[in-house]
């Protein structure tokens, strides 16, 4: 049983169907999707998230159906996501946005947290070292205390991420996370999720447009187009699909290789 | 050094000057200045708090002794915070609109008010009024029947934002003020425009004066709801509201319930209303529906926009400087010109005795409120004492 498998998914929106019977499945380590603006990666993202119902499909994650459930009912069971246009709390700290991420994983009740008693007080800094500690991670421990929204754009991405984190997933959805980095912090970024993925057996789905960054880090790369999945194997396999080529280059494509400028 | 001495000294003088003049506005206004200045000024910790300590529990009640009105103006004060902070948690800190939040009030004192009444002899036949006794446990009956009426308005609002919800909790407050106002008939709950009275007051312990009494309650009901405010804004709970504040569909994404939240949000700030309700309405010994108003949930608002939105300090400062603007200030500045009008003082060669009483500076309440309200919003948007972000222990951690 893999760890997360979606079938036919197919989603509506009026006339437009922004997905198409779309199968996905992952077992571990990082997939990625690709596809030309308005494929339907970030709806895909969407209906995996719980913010879309599909119109049609199924989605379960470790054999449990995840439609019908609440956004935050998918985070707490283990799948969480950042936005392809950075969302932020922006008007609270760093270390405040990455506790709020850590929300699912808190057990305390009102009484608690008004008497302040010890499971609270214990509770409270052991959250705020974990999540100083995921800011390291993503190296952002200098700025903890900065609110989000004075933050430098590449900080805001890995913030994001490490709000994410702190969910504890078991299935991270990152939506574009090196848009707007350049080459060398989009490479240190790919090196710090392959490190994720190692250290904590996270599973990773990418909506990816460097193309660089999507062949070097995925173990398997999904193309959609115009909300259909036109391609899905090793990354070697995809650039090389007549399809791909097709989607991305038009219908007198050049080389293979050409996919990857794109 | 010179900022101890300072604060030390002007809260001296100025409450020694209530003392000695206790008629003049000017100075008790000096004296409330004192307190603020105090809280800002840069002296040690333990120095500030034992001034303010000794200036609410000591030196307010000597006032009192002096002045009564004083007193019954620091009373107001404390129920308006604890209606600001309430609402503070509410629209400060998560992000919702409530512009008929005066409600909440209204239900907490209706509750005590109904019971504590003889009134509750035409419903239930006979037994009433409860003893005075029985007004702590209905702070408690205030707090759940508010909490109650918070989630019952929560749950059909859930799906609004912004003006939307707004438009739908004013309507909600002119609801409860319209039901209070009409359900004399058929059965006769509320005995409708003519209020209830005389509703029982406790017994005061030790025999202290009401006035006394109601003002030590209210500034032990404002620093209970301080606490707890305090404690929610530096939990879980209050993080979440935040983030719901700040953008609902990620805070979703990342765990928050967001049903549930927004529900105890309502239910928490319509609880510090009710709880206050039920003293409100022990107070005055008479309420009616005209105590709640749309323009007091306005009123509240303004208090928590004025003072800094989701700070504390800011709903503290938002509620003493609009109480004390009109019940004192507006009113004040009025007595003065008409006793100047009397003494037929001329200014410019203008006799004031000619004034139209058209240009009575308490006509014109709401007028230089609202113009106090546009200059803080072009000049200070933030408020007064805006939220501070906390600072975290940075401890290192291992990894």
């Amino acid at each position: 049983m893999p760890l997360f498998e979606a079938r036919g998914v197919t989603k509506r929106f009026g006339g437009l169907t922004a997905l198409h019977g779309v199968d996905f499945a992952l077992e571990r380590g990082i997939a990625s999707i690709i596809g030309p603006n308005g494929a339907g990666k970030t709806t895909l993202f969407n209906v995996f998230t719980g913010l879309y119902v599909p119109d049609e499909g199924s989605v379960t994650f470790r054999g449990q159906a995840l439609l019908g459930l609440r956004p935050d009912q998918i985070t707490t069971l283990g799948v969480c996501r950042t936005f392809q246009n950075i969302r932020l709390f922006a008007n609270m700290t760093a270390v405040e946005n990455v506790l709020v991420g850590m929300n699912s994983r808190i057990t305390l009740g009102l009484w608690d947290v008004l008497s302040h008693n010890r499971r609270f007080r214990r509770s409270e800094s052991d959250l705020a070292a974990r999540a100083l500690g995921l800011l390291d991670r993503v190296g952002l421990q200098a700025n903890a205390n900065v609110v989000a929204r004075n933050l430098p754009y590449g900080d805001r991405r890995r913030l994001e991420l490490a709000r994410a984190l702190a969910s504890e997933p078991a299935l991270l959805l990152l939506d574009e996370p090196t848009a707007g980095m350049t080459q060398g912090e989009a490479g240190s970024l790919m090196r710090l999720l392959r490190g994720l993925v190692a250290d904590l057996e996270l599973a990773i789905i990418l909506i990816e447009h460097n193309m660089r960054v999507v062949m070097e880090v995925s173990d398997r790369v999904t193309v959609l187009d115009h909300g259909e999945k036109i391609a899905e194997g090793s990354p070697r396999e995809v650039q090389a699909s007549p399809r791909v080529i097709e989607a991305y280059l038009g219908r007198r494509g050049a080389a293979p290789r050409g996919a990857r400028g794109a | 050094m010179t900022q101890t001495l300072l604060s030390m000294g002007l809260m001296a003088a100025s409450a020694l000057g209530v003392a000695t003049f206790p008629r003049s506005v000017l100075i008790f206004l000096l004296f409330q200045g004192s307190l603020v200045f105090v809280y800002r000024a840069r002296i040690p910790e333990l120095l500030r708090w034992s001034l303010l300590v000794v200036a609410l529990l000591v030196l307010m009640p000597v006032i009192g002794y002096f002045n009564g009105y004083y007193l019954e103006v620091a009373t107001q004060v404390g129920i308006f915070v604890v209606l600001a902070l309430g609402l503070n948690i509410v629209v400060g800190l998560a992000g919702l609109l409530d512009l008929g939040y005066v409600a909440f009030f209204a239900v907490g004192a209706y509750s005590w008010a109904i019971f504590g009444s003889p009134h509750a002899n035409i419903i239930f036949g006979g037994g009433f009024p409860l003893a005075g006794g029985w007004f702590y446990p209905f702070l408690l009956v205030g707090l759940c029947t508010a909490a109650v009426t918070g989630i019952l308005l929560g749950l059909p609002v859930l799906r609004l934002h912004g003006d939307y919800l707004a438009i739908v909790t004013l309507g909600f407050g002119e609801v409860i003020r319209v039901l209070a106002n009409n359900l004399d008939k058929p059965i006769n709950l509320t005995n409708g425009p003519k209020g209830i009275t005389p509703i029982s007051r406790p017994p005061t312990p030790l025999g202290l004066p009401y006035g006394e009494y109601f003002y030590f309650l209210v500034l032990l009901l404002v620093v209970v709801v301080v606490i707890v405010n305090r404690r929610l804004e530096d939990s879980h709970i209050g993080r979440a509201w935040e983030a719901i504040r700040e953008d609902e569909l990620a805070a979703r994404a990342m765990g928050v319930p967001l049903v549930r939240m927004k529900l105890m949000a309502f239910a928490c700030g319509a609880s510090f209303a009710g709880v206050m309700g039920v003293l409100f309405s022990a107070k005055q010994i008479f309420i009616n529906p005209e105590s709640f108003t749309f323009l007091e949930s306005i009123g509240v608002l303004a208090m928590v926009i004025l003072g800094g939105m989701g700070s504390i300090p800011g709903a503290i400062l938002g509620a003493t400087v609009v109480t004390v603007l009109n019940l004192q200030v507006l009113k004040g500045f009025s007595l003065w010109l008409n006793e100047l009008k009397n003494a037929g003082v001329t200014v410019l060669g203008y006799s004031l005795a000619d004034l139209p009483t058209q240009f009575e500076p308490a006509k014109y309440e709401r007028m230089v409120f609202g113009v106090i309200l546009v200059l803080m919003m072009i000049f200070r948007p933030q408020g007064i004492f805006p939220a501070r972000r906390r600072q975290r222990e940075l401890t290192t951690p291992g990894g």
